[in-house]
């Protein structure tokens, strides 16, 4: 490669002696979050699999249609069948499980994190650049360091997840609070409402499309990030996925790859119908 | 019931001398304002600060309907939102039910704006995914009011403004005007002392609006609210005020009941507005009979005696109708079985049109 600089500025100078800095030095600390993360993970797949596919599959299609409606409860019968259909049921669990406890972790920083930022401005604009870099740095190269780090597995699958899924949460999160008409604000003020209040009552309803989009985005970037770290180790679906097209197998990929776009049918349906229930009026 | 006035006759709200000034330098503002005397256009020239509300000065007394008349940018809107202090006062005091607005801590201003002053909104603000009767309960649920009671007393007020039939609609069922109902339901349903009205029926068509004018003025005179009602139709003002104040850039120009700005406009500019203002209903006969000694001294051929009679509160209406029947030169106004004054032609044809400041009546 020729240069007009005689030298070559590389970040990776910096980054890479960081981590292992950080490695050398810190490595309990890794080695616990790593088992608490596996522990965590491990737990929500033994729900996940704690019964026979056939009866999984009922359940959740029973789930399906007591929170959302019967056309999500038979899409949940067609995309699990599927899997399992494909031999492919233990993947399909395995990407389940990253992909619920790597959400559950991103909303849990990126919703408290998006309205402190449509709380203040300077929050919001100090996070905007760290979020852009965030969200346009190819996925995986967060796996780098993360392996660097937590080395090969589910765990700097997760990590890597959470990163990438977390900034269109917050994003959302920032611009339904901001979107918010004032007048609503104004009333909770002139009711005398305390800012809890108005932030659960007034605020969240109201900004509750933008944020079901928020976590919409968050659901099925994390998935998209957890069949890539099909590459690190993760297990999975993108494993299989992985597999296929080292070994160029297109039927083993095929097959993955279908499961893929089945899971995240689900989820998307799942989650949206779940979350956006028309509710009955009380009293 | 909830606040403790010092005696019955002083007012629910006092304000007296507010300002608000907003911009960056309002403070620098406010202190030329108060150490030199400056007006609102040497502070907009040598500040950059705009005034919202000048020197305005004001009491609403219990069981009154005070107007606050203004065109767009007249600070009408923000004068109201300094009451229950959405908008903080620059400088001056507010006394509401007593207490001193700016002087309360986070906690208590909560508790006066949740149980002393109810509002209601132009654009109204119903929550839509919440029913009528949860929005009509939603000012209970924040003062946490238990479910059952705040239900209760929700269906009861919007019983009161006439939508008992609707209560498990959602807002986007109903039509502008009982959109507006609700959040008068909302804004009584606390039973705070004071509904402060912020153009509420502007959005509204005519008919629809001149129902609800009239049906909230009985509702509030029934309920024995006083309110503030903050318009930019004189017309509505005066359906509705017991008292009007006709606001211009962020000062109130004139105060007084309908008839009195109708009859003495303070200015031009008031006189502008009243000039369109139909006078059959407002204008009284005392107010354009002459004396009758004068009359008498005046016309000393004519018999008042003999002249038809009416009282000092007939309307216009009324005297025109018994000018058509009878005939005469003259009406006289009894007062207590005295004849106290004449209407002659002349006076009520001034008196319909309007009289010139400094004109005299005409015999």
């Amino acid at each position: 490669m020729t240069t007009i600089l005689p030298f070559t500025i590389s970040p990776g100078n910096f980054v890479a002696p960081a981590a292992s800095w950080l490695n050398t030095n810190f490595h309990p600390l890794f080695a616990a979050i790593t088992s608490v993360a596996d522990a965590i993970l491990n737990a929500v797949l033994a729900v996940l699999t704690a019964l026979p596919p056939l009866w999984m599959i009922a359940v959740v299609a029973v789930l399906a249609w007591l929170v959302a409606n019967w056309r999500v409860s038979l899409l949940a019968i067609f995309s699990l069948g599927f899997c399992w259909a494909m031999g492919l049921w233990n993947a399909a669990m395995q990407t389940v499980d990253l992909v619920i406890v790597a959400v559950v972790i991103a909303v849990a920083i990126a919703f408290p994190m998006g309205i402190w930022a449509s709380r203040d401005k300077r929050v919001e604009r100090t996070l905007r650049p760290v979020l852009d870099v965030m969200q346009t740095v190819p996925p995986w190269v967060y796996l780098i360091p993360a392996v660097i780090i937590f080395s090969l597995g589910r765990v700097p699958a997760l990590i890597a997840t959470v990163v990438y899924g977390a900034p269109p949460m917050l994003r959302l999160t920032t611009l339904a609070l901001n979107q918010v008409p004032k007048p609503f604000l104004e009333l909770g003020d002139a009711l005398g409402s305390a800012r809890s209040t108005t932030l659960w009552k007034i605020e969240l309803p109201l900004a509750k499309p933008t944020l079901l989009v928020g976590l919409n985005q968050c659901i099925l970037l994390s998935l998209a990030m957890v069949v890539l770290a099909g590459l690190v180790g993760a297990g999975g679906l993108g494993s299989e996925v992985t597999r296929g097209l080292s070994r160029m197998e297109m039927g083993v990929g095929l097959r993955a790859g279908l499961s893929i776009v089945a899971i995240a049918l689900l989820l998307d349906r799942l989650s949206r119908a779940a979350l956006d229930r028309p509710r009955r009026p009380a009293g | 019931m909830t606040n403790t006035l010092p005696d019955g006759n002083s007012p629910l709200i006092d304000c007296r001398s507010v300002w608000k000034v907003f911009g960056q330098r309002s403070e620098a503002a406010i202190k030329a304002i108060t150490e030199r005397g400056l007006g609102k256009s040497e502070v907009l020239k040598e500040f950059s600060c705009v005034v919202g509300v000048a020197d305005v000065s004001l009491t609403l007394n219990k069981g009154e309907i005070f107007c606050i008349m203004g065109l767009s940018g007249s600070g009408k809107s923000t004068l109201i939102r300094l009451f229950n202090r959405l908008i903080e006062p620059s400088l001056g005091q507010i006394f509401v039910c007593g207490k001193d607005v700016a002087k309360l801590n986070a906690q208590d201003l909560r508790a006066t704006r949740a149980r002393d002053i109810g509002m209601v909104f132009q654009n109204v603000a119903l929550l839509p995914n919440r029913t009528v009767l949860e929005n009509a309960a939603f000012g209970l649920e924040v003062q946490k009011v238990e479910k059952e009671r705040r239900l209760e007393t929700a269906k009861k007020a919007l019983t009161t403004v006439g939508l008992a039939d609707w209560v498990n609609r959602f807002p986007n069922e109903l039509s502008g005007g009982m959109q507006q109902r609700v959040g008068l339901a909302r804004a009584i349903a606390s039973d705070p002392d004071i509904i402060l009205m912020d153009e509420p029926f502007s959005a509204l068509d005519p008919l629809i609006r001149r129902q609800l004018q009239d049906e909230f003025r009985e509702l509030s005179k029934t309920l024995g609210k006083s309110a503030i009602f903050i318009t930019h139709d004189l017309d509505e003002a005066i359906r509705i005020g017991d008292r009007i104040a006709i606001m211009k850039d962020g000062a109130i120009i004139q105060v007084g009941t309908a008839e009195d700005i109708i009859l003495n406009p303070a200015d031009g500019y008031v006189a502008d507005f009243v000039a369109g203002i139909s006078r059959l209903h407002l204008v009284k006969a005392h107010s354009v009979m002459h004396p009758v000694a004068a009359f008498t001294a005046a016309r000393p051929d004519l018999d008042v005696s003999r002249f038809s009679r009416t009282s000092p509160e007939a309307d216009v209406d009324e005297l025109i109708h018994i000018f058509l029947d009878g005939g005469q030169d003259g009406v006289a106004v009894l007062d207590d079985g005295a004849v106290v004054g004449v209407v002659t032609p002349r006076s009520l044809l001034q008196g319909v049109k309007g009289k010139e400041p400094g004109e005299a009546t005409a015999f």
